[in-house]
């Protein structure tokens, strides 16, 4: 009995003993969807990820950054074991990246478990908001729901009398009607879940056509809200029907593939390409010299994540092997975000403002969002009173 | 609910399943004739897709892509007989398996080296909108379109299966290949242009649902299992029994989808129904193939006595 204890206490004074010194470099696990219908999310994350580590002269928070990319490629398993190796065998001190929700809730606990802290630069499910929030678990992007709550109260606000509404089915996707719901007064005439990916949305037009409401509400990430919405167009239900969207479902990408057809989609977003602000003119000024598009709701996080990890870095001097630190540092969120005001509530879920947007034309002719008022001012979300964390 | 919607499903269905034919008509002569496992069938219906959007993009006309696309990967296809499956007729199918897995993921690999994980390929705009069917009821012109060249390719095939020297050959090694072969049919030059037409037909629904869908690279490798499951139905080696089987799966797919969910509505509470409905209407084709495999062992139309 007594020899495990002063082995023990000997690891612990030897802990304590060590004076951390700085560490020389910091390495990022950044796991994302860099393949298939929806790898223009994951793209535009890492392109304004490195981008924010190039203006940065290849550092983050003065230490030289190793960012290690992988590609989930849309599987849960694969996400998971990408989070194992960059955990358990890379040794990183972060990991960021995640596009979807089910693949970052299979592949986060490996991190939790480790205590390495995950900043996500997307998903943001509703169960890591609320009793089982995390410490090692930080939000730079916004709750699932929130652009579905400032959806649903836009809605509301314009009064439309009847919605009918479509997610895919699974978690994100019932968060996001939820949120629509808890704001919205006027009647849902059908809610429909779709498979996770689904391309074809035949079967479920020709229900919405013959419910006739006045609006529609779909959340329907990458490839799948493309195909919604030039489907939606050829069937001809865009002339009765307005269409409203979460901020990332009209932008910069479904923009391109879909073309004119957006022209005045209403859509709720926390950040905008016009939103008046140095770091935000900074960033859509280098991001479009850089890759040679403009950017979107997921590249503005992808940046905000490197900015923020930046800022953390910062605080703790380089001594990223202090954990608790860290997690003090990312805390406090003391850089320049480019939606303009940003802090932490206290189950590290984002508290900020939400705007409505429009789809028009820039002074060049190019289709871009353009943001026509505030929905929200500095909300947080509607679970952080379950969180047990102080 | 209106008949109007009924009707619209309908369409939708068979639009579905015509197209899962195309694809199946291909898988079930090479299982029924050749006895042969190809998984990799797939993977023709993408490079039939990758081929149209590059030629589409190449002529600047939609028609001339897609017509030049069919033989192109036609030829692609028979090149791929040659050279690789040939020699896997005479393995046992775990080796088809196996090695036609393998040309999956080398046919993956190729289309992302020689243009990317995706292309464009626009829908025709004259073909864009809507178009007024009946009165009160206004369908996709595109899905017309798909509709009308989806029977007309079955229809064709028909004909060349019941009415040809070619389909005759075709029809007796799919009865009984041994009895064939000793009556003297060049088997080897049969099975390379019968797998020519299979990869021919993949191209006309990879290039037709392309502007549907997506062109990606893998978009073969989900379709691909509901046109095993086309053929499991329809029985092995029999193209009627693939039309009848494919247009069963679209519509019986299609209409789960729509009316399941209602359906389950009224029994259910309403957080019940709405998971429960999406959940079993993706499953129910497979729930058919069980239904019929339970009552005809050999599926609908089987090939052989």
């Amino acid at each position: 009995m007594k020899k495990p204890l002063l082995a023990l206490a000997l690891v612990v004074i030897s802990a304590v003993a060590i004076p951390s010194l700085a560490a020389d470099k910091v390495k990022i696990g950044f796991i994302s969807t860099l393949s298939g219908p929806s790898a223009a999310l994951g793209v535009d994350i890492r392109d304004a990820f490195m981008l924010a580590v190039k203006l940065n002269g290849g550092k983050l928070g003065g230490l030289p950054a190793e960012v290690l990319i992988g590609d989930d490629q849309f599987k849960p398993d694969v996400g998971r074991q990408l989070a194992e190796k960059d955990v358990k065998l890379d040794k990183v001190n972060f990991l960021t990246g995640f596009v979807f929700s089910n693949i970052m809730l299979a592949s986060v606990p490996v991190a939790f478990e480790n205590k390495v802290i995950y900043v996500s630069p997307n998903a943001a499910p509703s169960p890591l908001a609320g009793k089982q929030c995390n410490p090692y678990f930080f939000v730079a992007s916004w709750p699932n729901d929130a652009y579905h709550e400032a959806a649903g109260q836009h809605a509301t606000d314009k009064g439309y009398k009847s919605v009918y509404m479509i997610a895919p089915n699974y978690q994100a996707g019932k968060d996001s009607l939820e949120g629509f719901k808890r704001f919205y007064k006027g009647r849902v005439v059908g809610e429909v879940y779709t498979q996770l990916g689904q391309l074809d949305y035949s079967a479920e037009l020709a229900q919405v056509r013959a419910a006739g409401p006045e609006a529609m509400y779909i959340f329907l990430p990458g490839g799948m809200g493309i195909n919604f919405i030039k489907q939606f167009v050829a069937a001809g239900l865009s002339k009765d029907i307005q269409l409203i969207t979460p901020g990332f479902s009209s932008d910069q990408d479904i923009i391109r593939a879909v073309g004119d057809p957006m022209l005045g989609t209403f859509d709720a977003a926390h950040w905008a390409l016009d939103l008046d602000n140095a770091a935000n003119r900074k960033f859509v000024a280098a991001f479009e010299q850089e890759y040679r598009r403009l950017p979107t709701v997921y590249a503005s996080q992808g940046y905000d994540t490197a900015l923020l990890i930046d800022s953390a870095v910062r605080g703790v001097k380089g001594r990223i092997e202090d954990t608790e630190g860290v997690r003090k540092a990312l805390k406090a969120a003391k850089f320049q975000s480019v939606r303009g005001s940003f802090k932490f509530n206290r189950n590290q879920y984002p508290i900020q403002n939400y705007y409505l947007r429009v789809v028009g034309k820039d002074a060049q002719g190019r289709l871009v969002n353009k943001t026509i008022g505030t929905i929200f001012k500095d909300r947080g979300d509607a679970y952080v009173q379950d969180c047990p964390m102080r | 609910m209106s008949w109007v919607l009924i009707l619209e499903q309908l369409l939708n269905g068979l639009q579905f399943g015509l197209m899962l034919f195309l694809l199946a008509a291909g898988l079930t002569l090479v299982f029924g004739i050749m006895d042969m496992i190809n998984l990799a069938h797939g993977s023709l219906y993408m490079l039939g897709a990758f081929l149209a959007a590059a030629l589409v993009q190449a002529t600047g006309s939609f028609a001339l892509g897609v017509l030049l696309a069919v033989p192109a990967t036609a030829l692609a296809g028979m090149l791929i007989e040659v050279s690789v499956l040939r020699t896997l007729y005479a393995r046992d199918h775990l080796s088809q398996v196996l090695a036609t897995f393998a040309l999956i993921l080398i046919l993956n690999e190729a289309v992302r080296i020689v243009w990317g994980t995706d292309l464009p390929l626009p829908m025709p705009a004259a073909l864009s909108g809507p178009v007024q069917l009946l009165p009160g009821m206004v369908y996709p012109a595109y899905r017309l379109l798909i509709i009308g060249v989806g029977a007309a390719v079955a229809g064709l095939l028909y004909l060349l299966v019941a009415r040809t020297r070619i389909g005759m050959l075709v029809r007796a090694g799919a009865s009984n290949r041994e009895m064939a072969l000793a009556m003297g049919v060049d088997i080897r030059l049969l099975f390379t242009l019968l797998f020519g037409v299979g990869a021919g037909l993949c191209a006309v629904a990879g290039a037709l649902l392309g502007p549907l869908l997506a062109v990606q690279v893998g978009m073969g490798e989900n379709i691909l299992i509901l046109a095993f499951v086309v053929v499991v139905i329809g029985g092995i080696g029999s193209i009627r029994g693939a039309l009848a089987g494919a247009v069963l799966v679209g519509l019986v797919d299609t209409i789960g989808r729509a009316f399941l969910p209602l359906l389950f509505g009224l029994f259910f509470q309403p957080r019940v129904a709405s998971a429960a409905g999406p959940a079993i209407a993706s499953v129910l084709a497979y729930l058919l193939m069980v239904a019929v495999l339970y009552f005809r062992p050999r599926g609908l139309f089987p090939a052989r006595g």
